[in-house]
């Protein structure tokens, strides 16, 4: 591994990034997982899956997303020029479309008739309730009785979209509850039901799948960019949850050194205590939902709930992928407060006339701190991934405010 | 020790009976109780005991233990008392096999080496790890092998004929057979279709049979008994604990259950 000509190899063929990554399932899951892999592979070469993907890409989600010069964000902080991958501007709201339209496609192709899901924040519940809804499929959304408390718009969407919203008392009741409550679904439903996960994690071949669904956010970046300022950027930096966003921002990138990349953990209260979701910041290698990866666990490697302000960063893993780009020492990790995400929103909201979601306000902080090292002639792209209507009652609490 | 396990089939054969194989989570509700039912089994006519190491996500576990995880993990259960239950039983038992069954995390972060050191020592005889299948053998399961420990597999209904070759050419003790698709204590099995993938199994190996995962009753047990060598019991003991935690009874019920179902086998 040391002499490395290229970050973009992995995974191998059994789903390694490095010692991370893996299909850690149960036997009864192996053979689907497997099925899926060859199912993948056959359909990544197929120019008419593909052309398919492209055509509901442009035509459904509304892509390419802009890539947008922040220029009132850029001014306010007298530093780099600042630009937003405006992924919030997609159907849904979010980028997580990107990955519900190819796993959608892959489960009609592979026959399958029932989709399942995990949600968090309820922004991956509403992106595979609406292409269940496109596709005529039915589909049951798991997701945490907490998060249900705290996205109540987002699941009132669902309903409207026609899914079964499913609500998990298990465990904590949030979202790795939900993704045990979706395998086991899967477990009990092997011949017609198809899981759409919602980020880079999981078993093989899920973290390259959804990688590769979402590099196109980072492919047009490239273009664009290049198109914009004849030249790459100097950073790049994106929230990470499971970190789906974030690796399809990064990827088309990693082998292009000149690019510091950065990925933005939630810090929630603040890193000494359990009261954050920093992964890899703050956690060590574990196994858990089919991989492995940096986890939040105790000293008996019991996996810990975290906290974040953001529901869609509350998970107590990262994809496998990030955390051999940690190891690598290819792309840096850091860890934002909940206040400071919500200033940064704050500021975000009014110099740009963007509200942004609260997972990419994170990036924004980062973005914020950092500035004073900038240069003026830098190119920054942050990853907007997600538009903040459904955080208003979660800002609204945190600010003391009434609606 | 694989030996123990060899010869509990074997003597159980000689008198043309099948084992019975009950499962509890360790330190489920305490610790002092959960080491008395484990050292009563014997007696209530376990053949072979599996040990639950408690996990926070079981992902192929139904609501039953996954409660029951949560219990142990709560009243303060950590992997060193596992092992401190295992000695103490073997203390005075020298002959019941002992499987420690669980997900892989928790004997990651305990270290895979330190990890088969003690069970060594302790006198643990196998392991089930739920999210190891053969694709990821070299983590744990290669390394049991050399220990002279067994490692048994599960087979489920969604395993195809390929992969049974694969599975079988590494296994020892005996092998599960997950009489359902789907998690523990969820639904019943079809007696009859069971039988037909364990009678189809035994045409490739002479490795004895265990079947589990939502048998509930003395009726199911003696239906599995009749063409399995073993039949594996979990979910309905755990929910006796659940139903009577505070009680003083719990022991007496779970007892008078483990009878019953060694009756019929
Ligand atoms: C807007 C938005 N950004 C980010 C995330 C975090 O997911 P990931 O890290 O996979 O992009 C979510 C998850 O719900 C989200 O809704």
């Amino acid at each position: 591994m040391d002499k490395l000509n290229s970050y973009k190899l992995g995974p191998d063929q059994n789903g390694r990034f490095g010692i991370f990554g893996g299909r850690f399932v149960a036997e009864t899951l192996m053979p689907l997982i497997l099925d899926l892999e060859k199912s993948y592979q056959q359909a990544k070469k197929d120019d008419s899956f593909q052309s398919e993907l492209a055509y509901l890409n442009k035509y459904y989600t509304g892509r390419p997303s802009p890539l947008y010069f922040a220029e009132r964000l850029t001014d306010y902080l007298k530093t780099a020029k600042i630009y937003f991958k405006r992924d919030e501007l997609n159907h849904t709201g979010s980028h997580k479309i990107n990955n519900c339209l190819g796993q959608i496609l892959l489960a009609k192709r592979m026959g399958k008739t029932r989709i399942i899901a995990e949600t968090g924040a309820g922004q991956h519940g509403v992106a595979v309730a609406t292409v269940s809804a496109r596709f005529g499929l039915p589909c049951v959304i798991y997701m945490g009785a907490k998060d249900i408390e705290r996205q109540k718009p987002n699941v009132f969407r669902m309903k409207l979209l026609g899914a079964e919203v499913v609500p998990v008392r298990s465990g904590n009741a949030t979202l790795k509850d939900a993704m045990n409550e979706a395998l086991r679904d899967w477990v009990a439903n092997v011949n017609d039901t198809f899981y759409i996960i919602g980020t880079v994690a999981g078993p093989h071949p899920y973290p390259e799948m959804v990688r590769d669904f979402q590099s196109i956010i980072g492919k047009e970046t490239k273009e664009q960019i290049l198109d914009q300022e004849g030249r790459l950027p100097d950073q790049l930096i994106a929230c990470i949850g499971g970190g789906s966003n974030a690796m399809g921002l990064f990827y088309p990138f990693l082998d292009d050194i000149s690019v510091k990349i950065t990925g933005i953990e939630a810090g929630g209260m603040g890193l000494q205590g359990e009261k954050h979701c920093a992964s890899l910041t703050a956690g060590r290698p574990g196994v858990l939902h089919g991989n492995r990866t940096y986890l939040l666990q105790d000293d008996e490697g019991q996996i810990i709930e975290g906290h974040s302000i953001s529901a869609g960063l509350d998970y107590p893993g990262i994809g496998p992928e990030h955390a051999w780009l940690k190891e690598s020492g290819r792309v840096e990790y850091f860890a934002i407060t909940d206040s400071e995400a919500v200033e940064a929103f704050k500021i975000c909201t009014k110099t740009e006339g963007i509200i942004p979601a609260l997972e990419p306000s994170h990036a924004i902080a980062h973005l914020i701190n950092i500035a004073p090292n900038l240069s003026k002639n830098d190119l920054v792209v942050m990853n907007l991934c997600g538009r903040g209507d459904k955080d208003i009652f979660t800002i609204a609490e945190h600010l003391n405010m009434e609606i | 020790m694989t030996v123990r396990i060899d010869n509990c089939f074997e003597t159980l054969k000689l008198t043309n009976k099948k084992a019975l194989i009950t499962f509890l989570t360790a330190g489920d509700p305490n610790y002092d109780l959960s080491l008395e039912l484990i050292k009563s089994l014997p007696e209530a006519g376990a053949d072979i005991i599996e040990i639950g190491m408690p996990f926070s996500d079981p992902m192929a576990d139904g609501p039953a233990i996954q409660a029951s995880s949560l219990r142990a993990i709560n009243s303060g259960h950590k992997m060193e008392k596992t092992f401190e239950m295992i000695e103490s039983f073997r203390k005075d038992n020298s002959h019941t096999p002992i499987i420690l069954m669980g997900y892989f995390n928790p004997i990651y972060n305990y270290g895979v080496d330190s990890f088969i050191k003690k069970i060594i020592d302790i006198e643990v005889d196998g392991v089930i790890v739920v999210d190891l299948p053969p694709e990821e053998d070299n983590e744990l399961c290669n390394a049991i092998e050399s220990a002279d420990l067994s490692f048994i597999r599960l087979v489920t209904p969604t395993t195809n004929a390929d992969r049974l070759n694969k599975i079988l050419q590494k296994t020892s003790g005996f092998l599960y057979y997950v009489s359902i698709a789907g998690i523990t204590g969820s639904k019943r099995p079809e007696i009859n279709e069971v039988e037909t993938a364990v009678q189809e199994i035994k045409t490739k190996t002479n490795i004895p049979i265990g079947v589990g995962f939502g048998i509930r009753t003395k009726e199911d047990i003696e239906r599995v008994g009749s063409f399995a060598d073993g039949v594996i019991v979990g979910s309905v003991l755990v929910d006796i604990i659940k139903n009577n935690e505070h009680e003083s009874s719990v022991k007496d019920k779970i007892m008078k259950k483990v009878r019953e179902f060694a009756s019929a086998v």
